[in-house]
């Protein structure tokens, strides 16, 4: 899709290839006649840009429609390759502001929903790399930080990336597609290692729901026989469907409420869950009640086996506490049929919980099992230390 | 041997001669005197022992050995008031499945012998009878340095699963419909009815009932019902419906209940009242644990009564012996309840300082009374309210602190994490303190204490005397109660995932009510007696039993 949008560009001398000045324009180009072919392209992008924000900020309060954090990160990847092929840029830097500036834009849309930034530095990562090799300096070396390098380097690598490249759309877009592959497989790479992780006779603990855990589960369930036991996780009882799901595969499932979790959990011989983030400590930022559940298995010495694919890994720490909660509407908790003490009452409904890495006994991931203490060695192949703030 | 035969013969036809004096005493229209009546009851018990052996003979000559050893033991375990008639029972069907072992000895030898051992146990058994009627001094072992060996009976609401248990229990309520007649009544196919179990169970739990709301014991009770007495129905049905709930609101119903029941009791002809009462109490006792099983306090309840009637002295009249019990029950509930608890909020006002951040777990009745009598002491604390599902049993101890003025928020279990680096304190109630220290209470209380000894936040149990217990466990799987499982289902956004969960055959849902809390998370116990660390509680039950 390269193609010199040469009509195109009268238009945009004007101003900044911002969103909103776009639409405004858009405002006029239905006043206009359609002669140029390639403002189509624009406003379509924006569109899709636009669509795509609002329905991050919907789908977090549970009114827009759920969608897993894959069908998220796909999403965001797909429309990150848009971008890239359809926006105005020149060089590798140019476009990397472009991203940077909607990538802003869809954090702040949604903070809870980590995986689209995750994605956004990804590709970040992406145009450096092969903005590098275009330039045919060497290597992947150049991307780790010696001191050596710090000594005798000096020169930042800004200016590195105004150099323009023919080629460096072609490969860029080559490279997201690589990226697409790869997020496409990540259940399946999972699920894949099930057998190496359940044995014959188990009792699995879960909570809530994650499609992760669930095709993990599905899998070894097809070659071994194993109770699972599935904590419902109050108040949204997303645990509810995830025992139906599992049932359909004739696993022996049990479904008890969170107060009973330590209650049983003598008799758990592993907890499985799946995560909404996995910081850069190691941790988690999981659904809530999982800290409570992470403590039960320590206190059992029960493994506690995190599956979560690569395009969860966040660069967040958790100490930015006013970041890390995500609240929903106390009506979950407190019904306003309880009209008359509501008034009176502080009522919470947190989303998220945070478990420290101490508590994790193994992470698995679509390129294998991990021990939390690797996670900051996962990063740093992942992400450049430079986009960690976006 | 020979001798032993001869004596049995001659106590025999000295009781014809006995039973004839009495049915002319009878016919006569005199008063039977108290010898007499004890002779009459003897001699029934006898009759019926004496039928049930002849109807034994043939299946124990095979298998005598091991007859032998349980037979005696049981005799010395069950107490003589109501046990009487089924040890015979339990002795027969346990013995029967054994299997058979063949000894090599001759028929007339092995009846010999066995005829002796009946004869020992029949005297035996009149001896503890004669001891027991007396008062009290003879019967709780009187030095605790004693170690007996403790054979208890397991109790049968965790025996579902054997089936041999299940047909003891189904013949006993049974029997019970009959119990208490004295003369026979023409009844109607009443009798305390057997509940059935509901819906699939977890396999972890098949040694536990599981029963439905929707379905109450009540609904195979015939009017007019002859034995069981109305209010015990009526509060059967309350305990079944969750009307009734909380330890202590449960055993205060109980003993209300009870004083009813010994309002209108009269004593039948030829019997004594603290013999006849207490049986007369048994098929209750066994409808309201079909009801729901009984919980430790009521447990404690019933033994202190039972105990009381049976002191009943007997040349007691009638009203001056009811008179004394109601006092007895008035006094009990004073003293081992509502006087408890203002000795326990004295002690934990002590502990709730100003600027405190205190959090509840569900709606414990003595918690929320402490925290009532702080606030008005001008204590300033501010209580967070834990609640799980299903039960949801934190909005009512919500309300009770609203009502009261007191500062309050509220969340589900699962924030807990994200609320205990706010908290100071945790108070939590209890439904029962077991012998080894560890704490049975609503089902969510070991997860509280596990997470605030993570954080590093003081954990005080608060405990009434008359709910400790000399059980020991050490997980919540063994002695547990499941409740309902329907109650687990929920519709949100207009979806029910759990219908249909009957219809799905790998799908279990499990509701348990209670679970027991490891003393090491546990850094207090407030008591009336005072404040004890978790471990000292079997020195409490050990004090209690002397001076009793």
């Amino acid at each position: 899709e390269i193609h010199e949008p040469e009509e195109v560009s009268v238009w945009f001398r004007e101003g900044s290839s911002c969103c909103q000045e776009t639409l405004a324009r858009n405002q006029r180009f239905t006043e206009t006649p359609v002669n140029m072919p390639g403002a189509d392209k624009e406003t379509d992008l924006s569109e899709r840009i636009e669509s795509f924000l609002s329905e991050l900020k919907r789908c977090g309060s549970g009114a827009g429609s759920l969608r897993g954090s894959a069908e998220t990160a796909r999403e965001t990847t797909a429309l990150l390759r848009r971008i890239t092929a359809q926006a105005r840029w020149g060089n590798a830097g140019e476009l990397m502001e472009i991203i940077r500036k909607e990538g802003r834009r869809m954090t702040a849309a949604q903070p809870s929903e980590t995986t689209v930034g995750n994605m956004i530095r990804r590709v970040l990562k992406i145009i450096r790399e092969e903005y590098a090799r275009s330039r045919g300096s060497s290597e992947e070396t150049d991307q780790q930080e010696s001191l050596h390098k710090l000594l005798t380097s000096g020169g930042s690598s800004e200016d590195n990336f105004r150099q323009h490249f023919t080629h460096l759309k072609a490969n860029v877009i080559e490279a997201i597609n690589e990226l697409l592959t790869e997020l496409e497989g990540t259940t399946d790479n999972i699920s894949m290692q099930a057998l190496e992780h359940i044995h014959s006779n188990e009792v699995i603990m879960t909570i809530g729901r994650s499609r992760t855990v669930e095709a993990f589960l599905k899998d070894a369930a097809r070659k071994r026989k194993f109770h699972v036991i599935v904590a419902e996780c109050a108040p949204f009882c997303q645990g509810h469907e995830m025992a139906t799901s599992l049932c359909k595969e004739d696993i022996e499932t049990t479904v008890i409420p969170d107060a009973a979790i330590f209650a049983v959990m003598s008799r758990v011989n592993k907890v499985i869950i799946g995560t909404q983030t996995v910081l850069a400590n190691g941790g988690l930022r999981a659904v809530n009640g999982t800290h409570t559940l992470a403590l039960a298995a320590k206190h059992h010495s029960t493994p506690l086996i995190v599956c979560a694919p690569m395009f969860k890994l966040s660069p967040q720490f958790p100490n930015e506490e006013d970041t890390f909660h995500k609240f929903v509407s106390p009506h979950e908790v407190l019904p306003f049929t309880e009209g008359e003490i509501l008034s009176k009452v502080n009522a919470h409904c947190p989303v998220f919980d945070y478990v420290p890495p101490e508590l994790i006994t193994l992470f698995i991931s679509n390129i294998g099992g991990n021990a939390p203490s690797y996670i900051y060695r996962l990063m740093s192949e992942l992400y450049h230390p430079e986009d960690h703030e976006l | 041997m020979g001798e032993r035969l001869t004596t049995s013969t001659l106590l025999v036809t000295e009781e014809d001669e006995k039973k004839h004096e009495i049915i002319r005493a009878k016919g006569e229209g005199k008063e039977l005197t108290k010898e007499e009546k004890q002779r009459l009851r003897k001699e029934k018990k006898q009759h019926k022992k004496n039928k049930k052996d002849d109807r034994g003979p043939p299946e124990k000559e095979k298998e005598k050995e091991k007859a032998s050893v349980p037979a005696p033991s049981k005799p010395a375990t069950q107490s003589p008031a109501h046990k009487a008639a089924p040890v015979p029972v339990n002795a027969s069907a346990s013995e029967s499945p054994v299997a058979a072992e063949k000894p090599a000895k001759s028929k007339a030898e092995l009846r010999a012998e066995r005829r002796a051992r009946q004869d020992s146990e029949r005297a035996s058994k009149q001896g503890k009878k004669e001891g027991g009627q007396q008062s009290t001094s003879s019967k709780p072992k009187a030095t605790p340095n004693e170690l007996q060996p403790v054979v208890k009976r397991l109790p049968d609401h965790v025996q579902v699963d054997d089936p041999v248990a299940l047909k003891k229990l189904a013949k006993k309520l049974e029997r019970q419909q009959k119990s208490g007649q004295g003369c026979s009544l023409n009844i109607t196919g009443v009798k305390v009815p057997l509940r059935s179990d509901y819906g699939y169970k977890v396999s972890l739990f098949s040694h536990l009932h599981q029963y439905s709301r929707k379905n109450p014991p009540t609904q195979q009770i015939s009017i007019p019902v002859t034995v069981i007495h109305p209010s015990i129905v009526r509060l059967g049905l309350q305990y079944s419906q969750g009307i009734i709930a909380g330890s202590n609101a449960r055993s205060v119903a109980l003993l209300h209940a009870f004083k009813q029941v010994i309002q209108d009791y009269s004593t039948p002809p030829n019997e004594e009242l603290s013999r006849d009462l207490v049986n007369k109490l048994s098929p209750y006792i066994s409808f309201l644990s079909q009801c729901r099983p009984l919980s430790a306090s009521m447990g404690n309840a019933i033994k202190y009564i039972k105990k009381e009637i049976s002191n009943i002295p007997s040349q007691c009249k009638e009203e001056e012996a009811k008179r004394i019990l109601q006092e007895c029950i008035d006094s009990y509930i004073n003293e081992k309840i509502i006087l408890a608890s203002e000795a326990i909020s004295k002690y934990a006002i002590e502990k709730i300082s100003d600027g405190d951040v205190i959090l509840v777990y569900g709606c414990s009745s003595l918690v929320n009374h402490i925290l009532c009598e702080a606030f008005e002491k001008q204590r300033k604390f501010r209580v967070i309210v834990v609640d799980s599902r299903p039960r949801l049993e934190g909005r009512e101890a919500l309300r009770r602190l609203v009502k009261k003025g007191i500062r309050c928020t509220y969340v589900l279990i699962s924030a807990l994490s994200y609320i205990l680096p706010e908290v100071s304190k945790v108070f939590l109630g209890a439904h029962a303190l077991l012998a080894n220290g560890y704490v049975m209470s609503r089902v969510g209380t070991s997860q509280i204490a596990l997470v605030a000894k993570a954080y590093n936040v003081p954990v005080l149990v608060c405990c009434e005397t008359y709910k400790f217990c000399e059980r020991v466990q050490t997980d919540s799987f063994v002695s547990n109660e499941l409740d309902d499982p329907d109650d687990l289902i929920v519709t949100r956004n207009g979806k029910t995932h759990l219908e249909n969960w009957q219809t799905v055959k790998s799908l279990g849902l499990l509701n348990l009510v209670y679970d027991v809390t490891p003393p090491d998370f546990v850094d207090l116990v407030i008591t009336d007696l005072g404040m004890i660390p978790c471990t000292s509680v079997p020195v409490v039950l050990r004090v209690k039993n002397v001076d009793q």
